[in-house]
């Protein structure tokens, strides 16, 4: 098999926190990532799904160099990431792009659309100023935007508008991978369809790569090609779509799919529902052994104490992977 | 028999440099005893601003409030504020999205809730203290007298939204207003707050008025459905005929919006094209128009009212079209 176009291995990214020490030393470290591994094909797309604080965007910020990892490696067609300079990176950044949640958050308020979408493509040297501006023009015509209003300001769009804009900057350097993080969780559901499509038809259009995060399992079903659910901080389960959602293997992966609520009266009074006992623990204590062993409806099919003695690995077993004790 | 809740012509305008903005424009509706109503609708449609009008918690300036909420054999629209004060939290609970909104930051929760029980019930402090204790531990959180000491801020999300329905439920209330309960939470965690709040239902008779965008959560938790578009319901109706039978073009295109888990991931999702109109400049006639897939000439003309149809349950304010047969046949 050809080199994949994203690899990631054992993947940490630690925060210091509270207090530090007399020599400087912090005190304690929140395991905002623990050792993920994961890859991406080119065309290909991942969707990462799983508890809020699980550490979901630290593990995308963190691929495209927004936060410098603890340890572990990211290739990007087999070229380390994790140890270019800011010099280096920026050929790359081109390369694989972020598409943030709030699409208010992320646009300058004071620049117009064609400011906004000129920037990427002088950054990168793209054309001159003439080209620019048709480029900007087909920019907007690509994620469904009127060209004509390419002279006004981000305030003047709705939601659903402004994420497109953010689309349309994500697409300015051809990228070959684009990393969602939440894209469409801040948008109303008929707006979040238009999103979602638009999504889909780029990536067909392009040839682009998708690492998908969202909280909405039904979304990233839509989109994406293999998932991988996370807790806290770690991978526990890995998977071709279709396989994943018909036949889970991690505990933790059956629970999440069987409280997702259903859009359908019927479904909801018949279904069978496992309803896990306790919060989402710290990622600054994790549990000892499996981090899912508390809340875990399972652990007594497990002989032993093993479940909260032992971190299961990751083991791969054809398309899938898991990490879990259960035979 | 007089129904607990019943909501006429409640409408709540806000008057902003942008113009009035038309937040809540002619509501009407009614609950029984122990119901689930689910109010769904997109963001900025008027949910809840409804639930705080009928508290009587819309500021003013710059809100402008009219129309008439019986609750309880009361014209509650007629009462003074500290009659109000009175059956806020007590008669009426609600429950909100971000529970930090909601809890003071600067207080023990024990505090927070002991004094729910001395002002509403005129309890002494020990004894409001055992209750609290109580609820805490109804609610399903482990070792309530230690929680009861701590700040809301050294709890986690879902321990804070279960404190806030400990707190909604401490005066064993008539009617809860739960807008977005579990809206910032995760679906195993909302899952177990969804099930708390059926189990108290069951126990007490509540009525609850859950707001939320979620239509999963609407179709496990509610008895009846009304949705909003625009400051207005545009259809309600028992929820198995709402997600069967829609008949409103909004209704149907916000049901075919939603990517469920077992849809054909093949195919692009159906969506509503266009946005929500801007409140402070509603067009005349029918607000779906520019996004409607149904749209006649006359539905630009009159604003069409909220009327019975088909069944004496259900209402909708679209003289056009006709029910989606069912989803099987449409799909
Ligand atoms: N204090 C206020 N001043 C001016 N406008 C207001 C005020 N409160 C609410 N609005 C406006 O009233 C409309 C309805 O708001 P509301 O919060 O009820 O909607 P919603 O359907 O509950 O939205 P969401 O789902 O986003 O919470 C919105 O256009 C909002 O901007
Ligand atoms: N800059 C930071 N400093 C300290 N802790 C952080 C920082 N960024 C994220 N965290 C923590 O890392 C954990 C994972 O966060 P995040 O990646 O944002 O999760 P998710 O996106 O899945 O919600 C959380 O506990 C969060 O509080
Ligand atoms: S290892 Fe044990 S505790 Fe962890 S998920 Fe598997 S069965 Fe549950
Ligand atoms: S009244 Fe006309 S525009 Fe409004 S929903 Fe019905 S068909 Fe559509
Ligand atoms: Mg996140
Ligand atoms: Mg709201």
């Amino acid at each position: 098999m050809s080199q994949p176009l994203l690899k990631v291995q054992d993947l940490t990214k630690h925060f210091p926190v509270g207090p530090r020490t007399i020599f400087g030393k912090p005190e304690q470290f929140l395991r905002a990532v623990d050792g993920v591994s994961f890859q991406i094909e080119k065309g290909g797309s991942l969707g990462l799904v799983g508890e809020s604080g699980c550490g979901k965007s630290t593990c995308a910020r963190t691929i495209v160099g927004l936060h410098p990892a603890t340890s572990g490696s990211v290739r990007y067609e087999g070229v380390e990431l994790t140890s270019l300079s800011r010099r280096e990176w920026l050929p790359y950044r081109r390369k694989i792009q972020m598409i943030f949640q709030d699409p208010y958050a992320s646009l300058d308020p004071r620049q117009t659309v064609a400011q906004i979408l000129n920037e990427p493509l002088k950054l990168f040297g793209l054309g001159r100023p003439r080209e620019r501006r048709l480029r900007v023009l087909a920019l907007l015509e690509a994620v469904g935007l009127n060209p004509r209003h390419v002279q006004r300001y981000p305030h003047e769009f709705s939601g659903g508008q402004r994420q497109r804009i953010g689309i349309a900057r994500a697409l300015a350097g051809e990228p070959d991978l684009i990393v969602c993080d939440e894209p469409v969780s801040a948008l109303d559901v008929s707006i979040q369809a238009q999103i979602v499509n638009l999504l889909s038809e780029l990536r067909e259009r392009f040839d682009l790569a998708y690492l998908f995060i969202a909280h909405d399992l039904a979304v990233v079903r839509h989109l994406c090609e293999r998932i991988a659910v996370m807790y806290l901080g770690r991978l526990v389960e890995e998977a071709p779509r279709d396989e994943l959602f018909k036949n889970p293997a991690h505990p933790y992966t059956k629970a999440l799919l069987s409280a997702v609520p259903y859009p359908d009266p019927e479904v909801e009074r018949t279904r069978e529902r496992i309803v896990l006992g306790g919060d989402v623990p710290s990622p600054l204590t994790p549990p000892s052994g499996c981090p899912f062993h508390p809340r875990c409806h399972q652990v007594g099919d497990v002989s032993g104490d093993r479940c909260s003695r032992e971190v299961p690995a990751l083991v791969h077993e054809g398309q899938r992977s898991r990490a879990c004790h259960l035979d | 028999m007089m129904p607990l809740l019943s909501v006429k012509d409640l409408a709540v305008r806000f008057e902003t440099h942008d113009g009035v903005v038309r937040a809540v424009d002619g509501v009407s509706f009614e609950m029984e005893e122990g119901e689930t109503l689910g109010l769904v609708g997109e963001s900025g449609s008027g949910k809840s601003v409804t639930n705080l009008a009928l508290l009587g918690l819309i500021p003013s300036p710059p809100g402008v409030m009219s129309g008439v909420v019986h609750f309880d054999g009361q014209e509650i629209t007629k009462l003074s504020e500290p009659d109000l004060r009175k059956i806020r939290g007590n008669r009426i609970a609600m429950i909100f999205q971000d529970p930090m909104t909601s809890l003071n930051p600067l207080l023990t929760i024990g505090r927070q809730l002991t004094e729910v029980l001395e002002l509403h019930k005129g309890m002494k402090y020990a004894q409001a203290l055992r209750q609290s204790a109580a609820a805490l531990g109804e609610v399903g959180l482990a070792e309530p007298e230690k929680r009861l000491a701590q700040y809301p801020h050294e709890l986690s999300g879902g321990m804070r939204q279960r404190v806030m329905i400990a707190m909604g439920l401490l005066c064993e209330p008539r009617l809860l207003l739960a807008d977005e309960p579990t809206t910032a939470l995760d679906v195993t965690i909302q899952a177990q707050i969804l099930e708390l709040m059926a189990e108290v239902q069951k126990q007490h008779g509540t009525a609850i008025i859950l707001v939320t965008h979620d239509l999963g959560v609407v179709a496990g938790s509610a008895d009846r459905v009304a949705v909003m578009y625009a400051g207005r319901i545009v259809e309600e109706g028992p929820t198995q005929d709402i997600f069967n039978s829609p008949v409103h073009p909004y209704t149907k295109g916000l049901l075919s919006s939603v990517p469920r888990l077992d849809s054909d991931t093949s195919c692009e999702l159906s969506s509503i094209p266009g946005s929500p109109p801007d409140l402070a400049e509603m067009p005349p006639g029918c607000a779906f128009a520019p996004r409607c897939p149904e749209v006649q000439p006359e539905c630009l003309l009159t604003q069409p009212d909220l009327l019975s149809s088909g069944s004496p349950q259900s209402r909708n304010a679209c003289p056009i079209a006709s029910p989606r047969a069912s989803r099987e046949a449409s799909s």
